[in-house]
């Protein structure tokens, strides 16, 4: 097998790094041990220099840094100009993004100006014997799974759920930094950007919860959330829906598990009045355990759980409650801290 | 503003997808039976150039690469007060990735002449790649913005775009010509009268095929197309699911003793 070269691209935004890019450079890793070759991470912006360190004990052998006032805040063609000109010098086998807001928008016109192939949402990444890339991505909301292959343009590119790849643990690994050149000041090349704004996230981040307690049309009104939400609380997790309760404005659309939503794989999934149509399950069957309350003996989400129960949520969650705090630890209170 | 190109695509409706078969065969997908809906995002994005057209007045052109049977979609959606609508439809453009797809979009809009504007969803139900807006911008050499869930246009100069990020959102400021993609918080689409779908009976919906577009076959549908599908597989669904009974308390201390044994409590 021929040794490769994958290339991961490090999604930042004001300088924190999202996870995702931490993500791929684990599964990267994963990757090159079989081939053996080299993992560089791609890092644009501004004063970033600082994540090097982390991201070489995090996986990668090379990163590629391209420092530019033009390159922060992110824009789209000066990304895809830089990244297009990193790929034509180093020449990467693979090129890996997360299936972020950014993701989405920059790897389909890099893509495009490299005239390669690219694979969207993947849920799963293999090399095949020669060592080309496997791409698995979730289609018709879930249920279907197609792998792809890009057999002959360069390089194999795909975008790639966040939470579904595991980071390493930082460990002491050497590695090398390039400083990119960026020559051009990028000024009138396309949209202005005005303004970012950040919401601070005032609940548990869906993706990082140990517990997600989901909610689906079954839960009837806006007011069934309350008790989902205790139960979350007192399992230190986080509250998710199905797009029905979106639509309906009962939960913020960020709660939303799912192929258009967020992917979730808790050690313990509750699925409360939710039928299981497929596009909720793809963001979720990967859970560790799955329990599912449902009025409906024959609802499709019993066929994936573990655990099921026939039965209205508003006669189970009630003596449930009772019955977990009975067993919380003396001085434990319902509210958790948020995992950093 | 002159003209409004708007991409459209016609989706298998979502409430049939649990009918979905798979050839196991030819590893194609069985879609006969399953009724087509216009995508609904798209919605979003003809309402938004018709917001547009309604304030400073333009063309509004809709565009799909589809069947030939997407004609009644298309009429649907001319409804909502589009102008006219251009169908790319050709064997030669079947099995397109979204590379080749964007490469056929781009060449049709270059086919229909100037355009200020061109609006998309954000993605398809049924591909869900979210690739083809990024992907004709860069064939057509314009800038693009995705995830726009709101849009305000102080003249037709300059437009004041909110794009939704995950931490929030970030405004831009962009000039046409310019691709945009909408989410469903952009705008609410129009409600569709009886008298407009009889008078979109009238209006012209154009076919073409690569003999108008003329590209090179090399590089359009299967040929075309640097992803392959080497696999297609209907998910398996594994657990084995344990029911339990009794009342209300018996299930609520079962459930209690399953966390508890994973470690959660």
């Amino acid at each position: 097998m021929k040794r490769q070269h994958i290339g991961v691209f490090i999604e930042q935004r004001g300088g924190v790094l999202h996870d995702v890019g931490l993500e791929l450079l684990g599964k990267a890793r994963e990757l090159i041990e079989v081939s053996k070759g080299t993992v560089s991470a791609f890092v644009l912006g501004r004063d970033i220099s600082t994540h090097s360190e982390d991201l070489i004990a995090r996986g990668a052998d090379t990163v590629l840094l391209a420092d530019s006032s033009a390159l922060e805040p992110y824009r789209l063609l000066p990304y895809t100009s830089v990244l297009a000109q990193a790929c034509k010098t180093y020449d990467p086998d693979i090129l890996l993004f997360g299936a972020t807001r950014m993701g989405i928008e920059l790897a389909p016109r890099l893509a495009a100006r490299l005239n390669t192939g690219l694979s969207a949402h993947c849920m799963d990444l293999r090399l095949d014997t020669e060592g080309k890339l496997l791409q698995m991505v979730p289609g018709w909301g879930g249920g279907v799974v197609a792998t792809i292959r890009c057999p002959l343009h360069r390089p194999q590119m795909a975008t790639v759920m966040p939470g579904v790849m595991k980071k390493l643990v930082p460990t002491k690994r050497s590695g090398e930094c390039i400083h990119l050149d960026v020559r051009e000041d990028f000024q009138g090349s396309g949209p202005k950007v005005l303004e970012v704004h950040i919401e601070e996230p005032e609940e548990m981040p869906l993706e990082k919860a140990d517990v997600v307690v989901a909610g689906g049309w079954g839960i009837g009104n806006p007011d069934g959330w309350t008790i989902l939400q205790d139960l979350a609380a007192l399992l230190c997790g986080a509250v998710g829906a199905t797009r029905p309760p979106v639509d309906e404005g009962w939960v913020p659309e960020s709660r939303m598990i799912g192929q258009s939503g967020k992917t979730v794989k808790p050690r313990l999934y509750m699925g409360i009045g939710i039928s299981g149509m497929s596009h909720h399950m793809v963001g979720m069957d990967e859970s560790e355990c799955i329990v599912a309350v449902n009025t409906n003996p024959n609802a499709a989400i019993f066929e994936v759980s573990d655990v099921a129960v026939v039965g209205d949520y508003r006669e189970i969650l009630p003596p449930l409650l009772k019955e977990i705090r009975t067993r919380l630890p003396e001085g434990r209170t319902d509210t958790c801290e948020p995992p950093q | 503003m002159k003209r409004m190109i708007v991409c459209v695509k016609p989706v298998p409706d979502p409430k049939a997808w649990d009918r979905l078969q798979m050839d196991p065969v030819s590893k194609t997908l069985i879609r006969e039976g399953i009724p087509s809906i216009i995508n609904p995002l798209d919605k979003h994005a003809v309402e938004a150039a018709l917001e547009m057209k309604d304030l400073f007045g333009a063309e509004v052109v809709l565009l799909s690469m589809a069947p030939c049977d997407a004609y009644p979609v298309l009429r649907e959606v001319l409804a909502m007060g589009a102008d006219r609508a251009v169908l790319l439809s050709d064997k030669a453009f079947a099995g397109s990735d979204t590379l080749a797809t964007s490469r056929i979009l781009a060449q049709g809009i270059r086919n229909i002449g100037e355009f200020d504007l061109i609006f998309c969803g954000n993605f398809t139900l049924d591909g869900s790649t979210a690739q083809v807006p990024s992907q004709v911008a860069e064939f057509l050499d314009i800038p693009n913005v995705m995830h726009v869930c709101d849009m305000e246009i102080p003249n037709t100069q300059s437009l004041l775009l909110t794009q939704k990020i995950e931490q929030g959102t970030v405004k831009l400021e962009a000039k046409p010509p310019l691709l945009l993609s909408f989410t469903k918080d952009a705008n609410k689409p129009r409600y569709i009268s009886f008298m407009e779908i009889l008078a979109a009976e009238k209006r012209e919906i154009q076919t073409w095929d690569n003999a108008n577009l003329n590209i090179d076959e090399t590089l359009i549908g299967l040929k075309g197309s640097p992803t392959q599908m080497a696999d297609l597989l209907l998910q398996s669904k594994q657990r084995k699911g344990i029911r339990l009974t009794g009342n209300p308390e018996e299930i609520a201390r079962q459930l209690a003793d399953k966390i508890h044994q994973l470690g959660i409590i």
